[in-house]
Parts: C-alpha cells; sequence; structure tokens
C-alpha cells in the first residue's frame, strides 16, 4: 500500500513593511549595511517613546475612505498581500477567489481602536452615544484578514490566528496545514501588527519593567549585549505566498523556498515567563519533523526580544540543541534592527534571512558592543554580516506570551 | 443660516467621510447615493458628525431626510437655526 505523501509547500512570494524597508530587497540591503529602524513617537498619555514604526504607502492599495474606515493592521495586510501577490507573479485575476485561503497571524487586535474609541467619547463626558458605528467590524479579531479579503475580492477563507508574538510563524504553518488538507489551492499567509498605535502595550511592557530605553533610538533594540534594557515595540507586517510544489511548478513560479518542518508546543508553565525546556522542545520537534539534524541547520534566526531574562532562557534553549557540535550553525537576531513587530515578528524575520540561500550571507544581530556570557553561543553573527560556505536551511523561533512556542523550518528548494 | 449654508455644512462633512468622491458637481436634487459611492456605514457618518460638530441629532425616522442636499438642508436648516436661537 502506498504511504501517505504530504504535498511539498513551497513560497513563491514575499510582501512587507517593516521600520527599516517596504520590500523585500530594501530589507534585506538594510540587513546587510546594518541600518536600523527605531525612532521616537508620541504614545498617548506616555510621551516620547522608542517604535519601530513603518512608511510605506497606504494610498498604493488603497482608496482614502478604506484607509479612515478600516485599520492600520487591515491597511499593513493589504499592502503586504498586494505586495506578495505582486512578487509571485501569479495571474491572480485567473485565481478561482473561492480556493484562496487568506491566514494572518497577530498577537492581538482591537487594542487600538478601543483606545481610540475611549479617548474621543472622552471628550464628549464619556457619552457612548459618540461611541462609533464602526467599533465592531473594526475589532473583530479576523479585522487584518477580512479587510484584505475585500480589497482583493476573495472569497475563500479568511481568518487571523492569535498566538501572542509566535503569530507569525503560525500564518505559514497554519497555511501549510491548510494547503496539504485541500482546503485551499493559494494562500496568503503571514503576520501583521499595529501595536505601536496602543499606549496599553506600551504601558504595559513598561509596568513589567520590559520596555527599552536608550539615548539613541538606533541603538534600543539590543538582544544578546549586556545593557540591554527590553523591548522595542514595533508595527509591520509580511505575508507570503504558499503554494502546493507541483502548483508552483506548473506556472514556472520563482521559489523562494520549502517548507521543511515545523512545531507548535506550549510552556504551560507562566503567564510571561519563557520556559528554555519547552522551547528547546519545539526546536527539537520541528527538527525531528523536518528530517534534520541539528546541525544540518545553517542560520537560526532567534526570537530573542533583548529582555534580560527571555535572551538567556532562549539561549539555553538552543544551547541544549545545538551545544558545540554544529561548526555550519549561524544564529543571529532581526530584532535588533527593527525591534518587535509582535504578530509580524516572525514572518518578517524569516523573510529577512530567505535571500540567505542566493547571497550566502547571514545577516547580523547589531548592538552587541559588550556580548553577555549567558548569551554567548558558538555561532552567533555578531555586528557585521558574515560570508558562508552554505546556507541550505534556516530554522525561524517565534514565542509568545501564555508560553506558545513555534519552530519553522525552511530549506534551500531543490527539485 | 441658510439652506445654501446648510449645504456646504453636509458637503464639507461628506467630504470628510467620503475622501475619493469629487464633490465639484453634486447635483442638489439628486439622492446622494445615486451620485455618490456612500453606504448606510457612511450616512451614520453623517449623523454622527452633525452631532459631534455641530450638536444637531437626527433620529432614526428621519435618516430619509437625508437623502439630497435638497432635503438635508429642508430637515436641517430649521435645526441649526433653532440651536442658534437656544444660544
Amino acid at each position: 500500500m502506498k504511504s501517505y505523501q504530504p504535498s511539498r509547500i513551497v513560497i513563491t512570494g514575499v510582501g512587507l513593511t517593516a521600520p527599516n524597508g517596504n520590500s523585500l530587497p530594501e530589507f534585506r540591503r538594510n540587513l546587510l549595511d546594518g541600518v536600523a529602524g527605531v525612532e521616537r513617537i508620541d504614545v498617548r498619555y506616555m510621551g516620547q517613546q522608542l517604535a519601530g514604526v513603518c512608511h510605506y504607502d497606504p494610498l498604493k492599495y488603497q482608496k482614502k475612505k478604506e484607509v479612515r474606515v478600516g485599520t492600520r493592521a487591515g491597511s499593513i495586510a493589504i499592502y503586504c498581500a498586494r505586495e506578495a501577490l505582486a512578487d509571485s507573479k501569479v495571474a491572480f485575476d485567473a485565481l478561482p477567489k473561492d480556493r484562496i485561503g487568506i491566514y494572518i497571524g497577530c498577537t492581538e487586535h482591537g487594542n487600538v481602536e478601543t483606545e481610540n474609541e475611549v479617548h474621543n467619547i472622552s471628550k464628549f463626558n464619556y457619552d457612548t452615544k459618540f461611541w462609533s458605528h464602526y467599533h465592531n467590524p473594526r475589532t473583530v479579531a479576523n479585522n487584518p484578514a477580512g479587510e484584505t479579503s475585500l480589497n482583493l475580492g476573495i472569497t475563500g477563507p479568511a481568518y487571523t490566528i492569535g498566538a501572542a508574538c509566535a503569530a507569525g510563524n503560525l500564518g505559514l504553518i497554519h497555511a501549510s496545514q491548510m494547503l496539504r488538507l485541500g482546503e485551499v489551492d493559494f494562500a496568503i499567509c503571514g503576520g501583521v501588527s499595529e501595536s505601536i498605535h496602543t499606549f496599553g502595550i506600551f504601558a504595559g511592557f513598561k509596568s513589567q519593567n520590559a520596555l527599552a530605553t536608550h539615548e539613541d533610538p538606533k541603538k534600543a533594540s539590543r538582544p544578546f549585549d549586556k545593557a540591554r534594557n527590553g523591548i522595542v515595540i514595533s508595527e509591520g507586517g509580511c505575508l507570503y505566498t504558499l503554494e502546493r510544489l507541483e502548483d508552483a511548478l506548473a506556472r514556472s513560479a520563482k521559489i523562494y523556498g520549502e517548507i521543511a518542518g515545523y512545531h507548535v508546543n506550549s510552556d504551560a508553565s507562566d503567564y510571561v515567563l519563557p520556559n528554555p525546556v519547552r522551547q528547546a522542545e519545539c526546536v527539537q520537534s520541528a527538527l525531528r519533523r523536518a528530517g534534520l539534524a541539528a546541525s544540518d541547520i545553517h542560520i537560526v534566526n532567534t526570537h530573542a526580544t533583548a529582555t534580560p531574562l527571555g535572551d538567556i532562557q532562549e539561549c539555553e534553549a538552543i544551547r541544549s540543541v545545538f551545544g558545540t557540535g554544529c561548526p555550519d550553525t549561524h544564529i543571529n537576531n532581526t530584532k535588533s534592527f527593527i525591534g518587535h513587530a509582535m504578530g509580524a515578528a516572525g514572518a518578517l524575520e524569516l523573510a529577512g534571512n530567505l535571500p540567505s540561500f542566493d547571497d550566502l550571507t547571514v545577516h547580523a544581530s547589531i548592538n552587541v558592543d559588550d556580548l553577555d556570557p549567558a548569551c554567548a553561543l558558538p555561532g552567533l553573527v555578531l555586528n557585521q554580516p558574515r560570508k558562508v560556505a552554505k546556507v541550505d536551511t534556516i530554522l525561524n523561533n517565534s514565542f509568545g506570551m501564555l508560553g506558545i512556542n513555534s519552530t519553522l523550518i525552511v530549506r534551500r528548494f531543490v527539485p | 443660516m441658510t439652506k445654501d449654508e446648510c449645504k456646504k455644512v453636509v458637503l464639507d462633512i461628506i467630504a470628510d467621510i467620503a475622501p475619493d468622491e469629487d464633490l465639484s458637481n453634486v447635483k442638489p436634487d439628486v439622492r446622494l447615493r445615486d451620485q455618490l459611492q456612500l453606504d448606510s456605514m457612511d450616512f451614520l457618518d453623517i449623523v454622527m458628525e452633525l452631532r459631534k460638530r455641530h450638536g444637531i441629532e437626527v433620529p432614526e425616522a428621519d435618516y430619509m431626510q437625508l437623502a439630497s442636499l435638497d432635503s438635508c438642508a429642508e430637515y436641517l436648516t430649521p435645526k441649526f437655526n433653532a440651536l442658534a436661537a437656544k444660544g
């Protein structure tokens, strides 16, 4: 009897907006050139704070009214989806729209819009008759995916996946599963975040003593550095087009890489504190499912957010999996450039590394002036990009609050 | 307030809620929905902005009075003037 062979899933398009780039080529160039994208913004009730801000043009793909009625997360999702579709060069008009799925990871959604409405009615003595009739469509959890389906006329399943800061990876993982199940024939997936527009996220991290401060915004996000003092919150988005291999080959699509394996698990141990044992189990399971050994991985993109404890714990997890016997494994961090893009983080950070398959260069973790010995992993690429002999595999970690862990492995496409 | 001034108030609101629309040739006697891309949520916006900006209340039963610029002026001008008279 023939054993079941799941379809091979490949990445055929990338659309993104990051605090340091509005396309993959621009983002990648800045990651290799050491260009960070953190600046000061005014946050309601809190004054000047550090944040990663995206500077894409919303009107490239939306009418002014869509921007006014919709949300920032919806706008980011639409921009990324349209850019990914253009990049994929798929004949979109010819695709059956009911066979396209939209799966977008979000850390949170609705805080921005709710805070704005409360602020609005505060000017009217908290009279709720001034509360917007757009509040509900703006704050439903599926908003960014729903706005994307409206903008593109996609009638297949379109929803978000709430998975804290692991959500970007979850978007890709879920899309792969839906393609393999035959639920859809084409997927737009990844993650988005509008979190810099809610003071609550800033205030929450500040109350946790986990909000980064630095006199130079571009040096504020410094994972693995001894002087790291917390998270730089960012907005952003990164959506991919995913297809079954046979469909991508049939239309001679450019293939960025193949989904090799993944795993998602839960700490079940704390609301906010990471659990390195569960993180290591997540990485190990993803490796096993990909049929790879730790030494087969050429790039590990860390989740590290620059909190004093979290970085050490992730390093402990990575050390337990990769040890010292993986001379071809290089380890980096993208948040050092763009801060923590929350639900978009996993998807953006993977994108920043995909070009390594072509240029055989590993982008660095920047802002490491004084490496924390507890984070001194073998293979860590610090401050300057590194040319390497081989990049066939990228392992992307994304972890989130309430103990959700995700690991996604992408490999160079080989027919 | 004159009826023409009232129409300008309504047009200023529409300019904000439907920023992609060309409002230079809006026919006052034609239904707004027949000449502009406005949906039911946009009309709720007009009602909300009248409330926020001018303190004018339009009960749901009277929404149909906002169909055209002319009908807006007929319905709203007395309300604006009554409000002004109150000081």
